[in-house]
């Protein structure tokens, strides 16, 4: 089923692919024309596959659960924003904030993506194939970020427990981050993520960046990385 | 808030078309600023004529043009809406004093090729009230505002201009914009209203004495506090710079006709053969700049 966003109000789209009719086998749908919309395809349910030919604005594909979203462009600002499962997958570049907060799901992004990439994730699993800008991981608490370009300045800046694979350079770490040991148990979860963006690049090739937890108790020797 | 937008051609295909295509953008960005809006657009520079636009405010154009002729003897006014554009073989130098002179007026911006056009109101009404479809040109820039830290009048709304040719639009807002002011002013620089931007378009016009613009906005980078995605234009093109934190957002597209930059895609979507454009962010603090 195609939905031409120049002839249908978007927010009836929205309704329609929140509102699926679990009895008819109807999962497969089309949006044409999205010229740069915003929330297009937030708060869906249903493990339905949906593909937007086109680039589109912000939080495209927010607080998804289930569904299967594929944007053949780029996205704006947050997309995949509070995912808590399904999958995104983006083909062009992404704006800033791609995946904030989310819970759950696989967020891939074909090129590259901005600032903030995965900032305050919470069990996403991001894998950008290209690189990602400053603060990327902000405040990440959980969840998997795997970089197969170069980071920005301040990675994983006050980071809790999110696992961040780097394959190219890391321009800077921000504050409690640092490279880790690459265990064989990380080789094989990277493996896999690989594998879920349909990418064959060796596990060797990445290092690891997770948190000092230094800063998880205030301590007055650290004050002056706050 | 607001909303920005520019279009620069690379080839002439397009020229003819520019003022619609910028419409569009403005209309599109109406959501980020539906306060006031405005634009300036760049037209040939091959002549010896300068442009000076007006906004006439509460003075009645009969009574302006009655006045005028009688300190200004070879020039010749067109009217469009409330703003009007004085042409002059005359220097800036004789002219500004003059039109100083005319206190009801404001004058919005001179220069050889740009026209400015700027008003209170719905960006969509603002466009319609100036015609802007009807614009040929080589580039063009424009702002839809939503006002945050001055009021919202004619002087308040962007682009501004603050030398022959130059403009500046701007997303965000200045910390230090009255240290600028302070500083500027006893140099010698003017200003028309309590506007941060105005600030950054004085600062840039100064600086301009001395540096280029690509130089002038790399400056621009330490002695400018705040957030900031801004679009300056000069005769020849225009440069693009975001704050190193990169809080206000911006996308590029180019192809081998045009580059246009906006706050969000959609103002770019209606763009013959954008989505065959590259398509990027520029990137924090890093000025990037087209022109001939």
């Amino acid at each position: 089923m195609i939905f031409d966003l120049k002839k249908l109000k978007l927010r009836s789209v929205n309704e329609k692919l929140q509102n699926i009719d679990r009895k008819k086998n109807k999962r497969d749908f089309v949006i044409s024309n999205p010229e740069g919309n915003h929330a297009i395809c937030a708060g869906l349910t249903e493990n339905i596959d949906v593909t937007i030919k086109g680039h589109v604005g912000y939080y495209c594909a927010g607080m998804n659960q289930n569904a299967n979203i594929i944007v053949d462009g780029n996205v704006g600002t947050g997309v995949a924003e509070n995912m808590m499962s399904g999958k995104v997958h983006v083909k062009g570049n992404a704006s800033q904030s791609a995946g904030a907060t989310a819970h759950g799901g696989t967020l891939i992004i074909d090129g590259d993506a901005s600032s903030r990439c995965g900032i305050s994730m919470k069990g996403i699993d991001i894998i950008v194939k290209g690189s990602v800008g400053h603060m990327s991981a902000f405040m990440a608490q959980s969840g998997n970020l795997v970089v197969c370009g170069n980071a920005g300045e301040a990675l994983g800046d006050s980071l809790y427990e999110t696992d961040i694979y780097v394959k190219g350079k890391v321009k800077s770490l921000g504050a409690d981050c640092e490279e880790k040991k690459m265990s064989k148990k990380h080789k094989t979860k990277l493996k896999e993520l690989l594998k879920k963006a349909g990418s064959n690049i060796k596990p060797e090739q990445f290092k690891r960046y997770g948190s000092a937890r230094k800063l998880y108790n205030f301590n007055i020797d650290n004050v002056s990385n706050y | 808030m607001c909303g920005i937008v520019g279009i620069y051609l690379k080839s002439k295909k397009f020229e003819k078309s520019l003022g619609g295509m910028l419409s569009k953008m403005l209309v599109s960005m109406e959501t980020r600023g539906p306060d006031s809006a405005g634009f300036a657009i760049y037209n040939s520079d091959k002549n010896k004529i300068y442009k000076y636009s007006i906004c006439l405010n509460e003075m009645s154009f009969e009574k302006f043009k009655k006045e005028i002729k009688k300190k200004l003897k070879f020039t010749s006014i067109e009217k469009n809406s409330d703003h009007i554009i004085l042409k002059s073989i005359e220097k800036p130098n004789k002219i500004l004093p003059i039109l100083e002179s005319f206190v009801e007026i404001s004058l919005v911006g001179y220069g050889k090729s740009i026209e400015i056009f700027k008003q209170v109101g719905s960006p969509s009404n603002v466009v319609k009230k100036f015609k802007l479809d009807n614009f040929s040109g080589t580039h063009a820039i424009g702002h839809t505002r939503m006002a945050t830290e001055s009021a919202i009048t004619t002087n308040g709304s962007h682009p501004y201009s603050t030398g022959e040719d130059e403009c500046l639009v701007h997303n965000g807002s200045l910390s230090n914009h009255n240290n600028i002011r302070r500083k500027l002013k006893k140099n010698g620089s003017k200003f028309n209203s309590d506007n941060d931007t105005e600030v950054a378009a004085g600062y840039i016009s100064d600086s301009l004495k001395k540096r280029n613009l690509k130089q002038t906005l790399n400056k621009g980078l330490s002695d400018l506090d705040g957030f900031y995605t801004f679009i300056a234009g000069t005769h020849s093109g225009f440069a693009v710079l975001r704050d190193e934190i990169a809080c206000k957002p911006a996308v590029i597209a180019e192809t081998k006709d045009y580059v246009a930059i906006s706050s969000e895609f959609q103002a770019m979507a209606h763009l013959p053969n954008v989505n065959n454009a590259k398509i990027f962010e520029p990137e924090p603090g890093i000025v990037y700049s087209w022109g001939k």
